[in-house]
């Protein structure tokens, strides 16, 4: 599919223009959102070196992608790809990865924590998790790559220290992100500016809720991996989510194998993301629900972010996404 | 371990009203103290527009327990007090965002702390405000803290302000009392200069007149404050029409050898267009603009977007324009209606808002970032604003969280407009050329920050 086509996009030599925004009439919440982040990823990109996009095939960052690509338009996105692949990630996640930085026509790069742990830099947690590994490959990355500045998916609806993280938000040397002296944010002037070694994470869709996110995408016609969608999978029940019986997590003692209807809300590692029972099957069901949840995202289906209050704070001051 | 709510799946049975693709949004902060009971109301409009969902509510509600609320009671704070050492030292330390729709509106909370560096907390949230709620205690009325969070409103031109008189239920929903807070209130803004706020008596802890009005307050004939909230004109509908269209270029997009995949190189062979976010007022078709630094005037022949183009476009949407003349256009260019661009200057007129603890003083040689530019500047501070009195005294320095009159000397020309009239456009932050920190904002009020002086700069 040409991008051309996922924009809907009448050329612009068209002498018929499209519907305009009637003079007097208000714009929607989607078009104020969607001309703020054009707005940040502009100045990003005018104003860094070498800007990254952290890509993980997950809905946010494929809503970033989405908006850097209309950013530009009818240019090509002027910076590349990142992916920090734990080893734990859904086969599924890692082909529409591959196939969405060949169909931007975008460079990927890819930080394994596999190797990290194959030689030793990186040691397998006793509970099996490797989100927490991610932190190490990711800084080698961006130092690597001598990134300077780096898009994410991050909203702030999220989490609560997600809630008070800047849109542009300077990270040290070490990654660290510090929040008691954090850069105030005013009108639509981002302040970029770092010292050699420091580089700038920047969260574009940070006033985006995580329903804005599926009305983003049901509009635009964004494609998804298949994940988010409902079906069919093996699954054993744990702390009260479902999981997919895999490689990397396979049912204890007591947990019971069965075949359920079920989705991802969000899509991290087998082996920290949960499934929910669902029968949503397009995006329109999907917005439906998402409407009439009673549960947060990341409370239904992160076991990375059970851990404590403080849980998402920690691993950011430690240089986490 | 705090969250206990774990078995849920996620219900369909219920159909939201879900357009966000019709619905309009509106940004506003909230100002006040704990004491004010800021961190209640938040609560209350999160919990009374359903947007607490319960997995946080049950981690509020465990917390809450911990910390001796008794009776299924919350600590709303808890909610908003996102980092470690605010919920250690039970205090807010820094602006959070909140998220919350109702059937009509999409809206955006920042809320600002009242205690710690309030000053830089109110402009921060209030940059991007379309409104401003500022909290008081029914039974203290307006304060000295009020009086600072209204000059802050007051200095940054908040459209919309909104007095909350929390705490009726404490004062038995006496009308006298309120009638009282109200005339302070009223003479408070006057002599700051504000123009008549809105007020509302409200129990952030019972719920009165915040989702709907009370059957306490018979005698209060106006407005819950959330459906206030949800009938005020947000920036768009407000000024678009009413302000001179002003886009600060970001960028050219020229695909020539980078053009994205799928589209036909022969079509966009000669493509040239300049992009940026409409600061202020509509664009259209055929409109006649001029551009600063090249001074040359031209027409607007295309408005694109990637999902089409556009017969014309309002503030706040990021667009590309392409224009008739092939005219030197770069990252910092100013494009404007025709004849309204604004003398570009070499001096700002601000009123200036120090953040750091080094202040702000005479001689300091700093980066100005407004729109898409940055240029050397030198600081000349003339005054402070005695917030106690809203008068302004002579000062050669500002502290951090004073607020005051300065001029800044610019090492380029910038067609700044004044703040009063254009908004964001006439807006400026501060920046440390060593350290890359964000010293202060600004804003270039020529006409009302210097009134007292008579001498118009024409540099």
């Amino acid at each position: 599919m040409s991008i051309d086509t996922q924009f809907n996009h009448n050329t612009h030599t068209t002498a018929e223009a499209a519907p305009a925004h009637n003079p007097g009439a208000s714009l929607s919440t989607l078009d104020v959102l969607e001309s703020e982040a054009i707005h940040i990823i502009r100045e990003v990109a005018a104003e860094f070196e070498r800007p990254v996009l952290l890509f993980s095939g997950g809905k946010d960052s494929v809503t970033v992608l989405h908006l850097a690509a209309k950013a530009f338009w009818p240019a090509k996105i002027p910076f590349g790809l990142l992916h920090v692949d734990t080893g734990h990630n859904f086969d599924e996640i890692i082909r529409f990865r591959d196939e969405t930085a060949e169909k931007y026509g975008l460079d990927l790069t890819v930080a394994k924590v596999q190797d990290y742990i194959d030689d030793g830099r990186l040691r397998e947690r006793p509970d099996g998790t490797r989100n927490t590994l991610q932190t190490q490959p990711l800084l080698d990355a961006i130092t690597g790559g001598k990134f300077d500045a780096v898009f994410g998916g991050a909203r702030r609806d999220e989490d609560k220290a997600r809630a008070k993280e800047r849109i542009l938000s300077l990270r040290d040397e070490f990654g660290g992100w510090n929040p008691s002296s954090q850069r105030p944010e005013l009108w639509n002037l981002f302040n970029g500016r770092h010292l050699p070694g420091e580089h700038v994470r920047v969260f574009p869709i940070s006033n985006f809720t995580e329903l804005d996110v599926w009305s983003y995408i049901a509009r635009e016609g964004i494609e998804l991996p298949e994940l988010y969608f409902a079906h069919d999978r093996e699954v054993f029940q744990r702390d009260g989510m479902w999981w997919a019986t895999g490689e990397f997590s396979t049912p204890r003692n007591g947990e019971t194998v069965t075949t359920k209807k079920v989705r991802y809300r969000t899509v991290g590692d087998m082996s920290c993301t949960g499934a929910v029972e669902s029968s949503a099957d397009d995006l329109e069901s999907i917005l439906a629900e998402v409407a009439a949840t009673t549960v947060t995202e990341r409370g239904a289906t992160r076991a990375d972010d059970r851990i404590s209050a403080a849980a998402m704070e920690d691993r950011k001051k430690d240089g986490y996404f | 371990m705090t969250t206990t709510t774990t078995t849920e799946t996620t219900t369909t049975e219920a159909t939201a009203t879900l357009d966000t693709t019709t619905k309009t949004l509106l940004r506003f902060a909230t100002a006040g103290s704990v004491d004010d009971g800021k961190s209640t109301l938040v609560g209350r409009l999160l919990h009374d527009a359903k947007a607490i969902l319960a997995d946080q509510l049950a981690a509020v509600t465990a917390t809450s327990r911990e910390r001796g609320f008794l009776g299924g009671e919350f600590d709303f704070a808890l909610l908003t007090d996102g980092l470690r050492a605010e919920r250690e030292q039970g205090i807010t330390i820094d602006v959070a965002y909140r998220y919350f729709a109702t059937d009509r509106r999409s809206f955006i909370l920042a809320d600002c702390p009242g205690h710690v560096q309030y000053t830089r907390n109110m402009v921060t949230g209030a940059s991007t405000a379309d409104a401003v709620v500022v909290l008081i205690d029914a039974r203290t009325g307006a304060t000295e803290q009020t009086r600072r969070h209204l000059t802050v409103v007051s200095r940054l031109g908040i459209r919309h302000v909104i007095i909350a008189v929390n705490k009726i239920d404490l004062i038995d929903y006496d009308q006298t009392r309120i009638e009282t807070v109200e005339n302070d209130i009223k003479d408070l803004a006057d002599e700051i200069g504000l123009e008549t706020p809105h007020l509302i008596p409200i129990s952030a802890l019972a719920g009165d007149n915040v989702a709907t009005t009370s059957d306490n307050t018979p005698w209060y004939s106006g407005p819950a404050l959330l459906e206030l909230l949800e009938t005020l004109p947000s920036a768009d509908e407000d000024t678009a029409d009413l302000e001179a269209f002003r886009l600060d270029v970001q960028t050219v997009l020229r695909p020539q050898g980078g053009l994205a995949p799928g589209l036909d190189p022969e079509e966009f062979r000669d493509y040239r267009a300049v992009a940026g976010q409409i600061t202020a007022g509509r664009v259209s078709l055929g409109d006649e603009i001029e551009i600063h630094p090249a001074g040359l005037k031209t027409t607007v022949t295309g408005i694109d977007t990637a999902s089409g183009p556009l017969e014309t476009a309002s503030a706040p949407l990021s667009v590309a324009l392409r224009l008739a003349d092939d005219v030197d256009t770069a990252r910092g260019s100013v494009i404007a209606a025709a004849g309204t661009l604004p003398t570009p200057r070499r001096e700002l007129r601000a009123e200036v808002f120090p953040f750091t603890a080094e202040g702000l003083r005479t001689g300091d040689r700093v980066l100005i970032k407004t729109g898409t530019t940055t240029v050397k500047g030198i600081v000349t501070i003339e005054a402070k604003r005695n917030l106690e009195t809203s008068k302004t005294e002579p000062a050669e320095v500002l502290a951090g969280n004073d607020i005051g009159l300065a001029r800044v000397k610019l090492s380029a020309e910038l067609p700044v407009p004044d703040f009063r009239d254009h908004g964001t456009a006439g807006a400026f932050v501060v920046i440390d050329p060593q350290t890359g920190n964000t010293l202060a904002a600004g804003i270039h009020t020529p006409e009302a920050a210097h009134s007292a002086e008579s001498t118009e700069d024409q540099s």
